[in-house]
């Protein structure tokens, strides 16, 4: 054994390290299934209490749905647990299939490739698809999976400002040299909930011919008049060449993701990906599940409509009580709190009140843009949407901020 | 010199500053004070080797040597002799 009294002593410092920055994460514990209510045990060992759940993202109420968990049995019943391979030894099933095919048809693309996550389809896909003579051009905020993948390719890097198009344009017009260019976006950002500009991208991408990638984890289901995602909401279905997506948020909510679109590029990621050809197979009953969930939002627009009128009545709400919101008319809508303490403070208010939400702070969100992040979802109905308006309107009275610009909560809590 | 210093400086806070509120000057540490990561250099590696239309070696372009506009400028200036 070679865990000396030093080694875990250095262990123990950093974790202290962590803890005194204030950036130590607990879990809370859930008694219940996911659902608009759920039952927490907080602090640990305390008793669970049922709080209406604002931070999921089980965008379409999937998550415990009785439909996806009947598919689940089927599938459970009919292909078994697990398949204790890759997918390329004995791992591929006719579902696995199947559900490539479903997907590529829900999301208007070529082809698709099933991954164990989104994360591993992030960290995967770029690496497989270019080399050193190319280049990769992302937005400031994509998601940490992005990074991750990138890192991993040997593919020079480049960014741009946020949503800025005309610095977008200089960096492909610097980079116009390369033998590949990507342009590489979140379509929903789900730290602020605003959306990518993918009807200007697609042109800038045409006329600098460049590819455009999109990871479409917090649209796939309910962005769009279809709930397609972010390219039908802006007038540009066809024309992502490399979408990314997961199954573990609005989609069921269950687990898993993919890589939709060119066929070459997805066959070059079954070639050559490696968190597919060394990561075990999706589980039959999670396929099972997601069939079902495609093959419900592609008959009806029912829940996503609800989301959305859900999510307009909840930005309104939340406006007319004074609060700070970002921008933008996703279900993920931020409540500015700019300040990390306060951002806890309210938290915990909030449950107090029966309100589960979270606070996100530095270095989740850049420094002094603390605040909590509301998720609405299909799942809740009016009243749950009505008392949380109440617990929130209740708490934002108690630390004096509603009615308050950014400035004003800035000067009395600090950034 | 100085106007080499000048163009860099501008490049800086057009390319990485996304308010007003940090001052940079031409002595600013750069890399260690997080207002460039190290992703990002690779644009202004590329922005001044076509502008001055020099080649700037891969192990000359170090976190070190990038870390200030002053910095920046001495490499810059040692290639375009
Ligand atoms: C934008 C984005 N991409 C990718 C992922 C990772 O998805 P998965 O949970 O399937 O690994 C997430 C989830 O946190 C995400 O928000």
């Amino acid at each position: 054994m070679a865990y000396s009294k030093n080694v875990r002593e250095a262990y123990q410092g950093t974790l202290a390290t962590i803890k005194d920055a204030g950036l130590f994460k607990q879990e809370r514990f859930i008694h219940s299934v996911q659902d608009a209510e759920i039952e927490v045990e907080f602090p640990a060992g305390a008793a669970p209490k049922r709080v209406i759940n604002m931070c999921a993202n089980n965008y379409l109420g999937l998550s415990s749905h009785p439909d996806v968990i009947k598919a689940a049995h089927e599938g459970l019943d009919s292909r078994g647990y697990g398949l204790s391979s890759v997918r390329f030894i004995c791992g591929t099933q006719d579902i696995h299939r199947e559900l490539e095919e479903k997907v590529s048809e829900f999301l208007g693309t070529e082809d698709t490739i099933l991954f164990p996550s989104c994360m591993d389809a992030n960290a995967g896909v770029f690496e497989a698809i270019l080399t050193a003579e190319d280049v990769m051009i992302s937005d400031r905020l994509v998601h940490a999976s992005i990074i991750d993948g990138m890192r991993l390719a040997p593919a020079i890097h480049d960014t741009f400002k946020h949503s800025n198009m005309l610095h977008l344009e200089q960096k492909l017009q610097l980079h116009s040299d390369k033998r590949i260019k990507v342009v590489i976006t979140d379509g929903v950002f789900s730290m602020d909930g605003d959306t990518a500009k993918l009807d200007e991208m697609v042109a800038l991408c045409e006329k600098y011919d460049a590819m455009l990638f999109v990871d479409e984890s917090h649209s796939s289901g309910f962005i769009g008049k279809t709930g397609r995602g972010t390219h039908e909401y802006c007038g540009v279905l066809g024309k992502i060449d490399i979408i990314t997506t997961t199954f573990g948020k609005a989609l069921g909510g269950a687990s898993g993701g993919c890589v939709s679109g060119r066929k070459e590029l997805v066959e070059m990621c079954r070639q050559k990906a490696r968190p597919y050809l060394f990561s075990n197979t999706i589980a039959p009953v999670v396929v099972s599940g997601v069939l079902s969930v495609l093959d419900t939002l592609s008959k009806s627009t029912e829940r996503r409509d609800k989301l959305e009128a859900n999510t307009a009545f909840w930005r309104k709400g939340l406006t007319e009580a004074g609060f700070v919101l970002k921008d933008g008319n996703t279900p993920i809508v931020p409540v500015m709190l700019f300040n990390a303490k306060l951002a806890q403070d309210f938290s915990r208010d909030l449950f107090d009140e029966g309100i589960y939400a979270i606070g996100f702070f530095f270095p989740v969100v850049p420094n002094g843009q603390a605040r909590i992040r509301t998720q609405i979802s299909a799942a809740h109905d009016i009243h749950h949407l009505e008392k949380a308006l109440t617990a929130f309107r209740k708490v934002g009275e108690k630390h004096g901020i509603l009615g308050k610009t950014k400035q004003e909560i800035i000067e009395k809590y600090g950034a | 010199m100085e106007n080499l210093k000048e163009v860099i400086l501008q490049y800086v806070i057009n390319e990485y500053l996304e308010d007003d509120s940090v001052e940079v000057t031409f002595e600013t540490p750069l890399l260690t004070k997080g207002i460039v990561d190290s992703f990002s250099m690779v644009s202004l590696k590329r922005f001044l080797e076509s502008k001055y239309e020099i080649q700037i070696p891969d192990d000359r372009a170090t976190p070190e040597a990038f870390d200030s506009v002053s910095k920046i400028a001495e490499l810059v200036d040692e290639f375009i002799d």
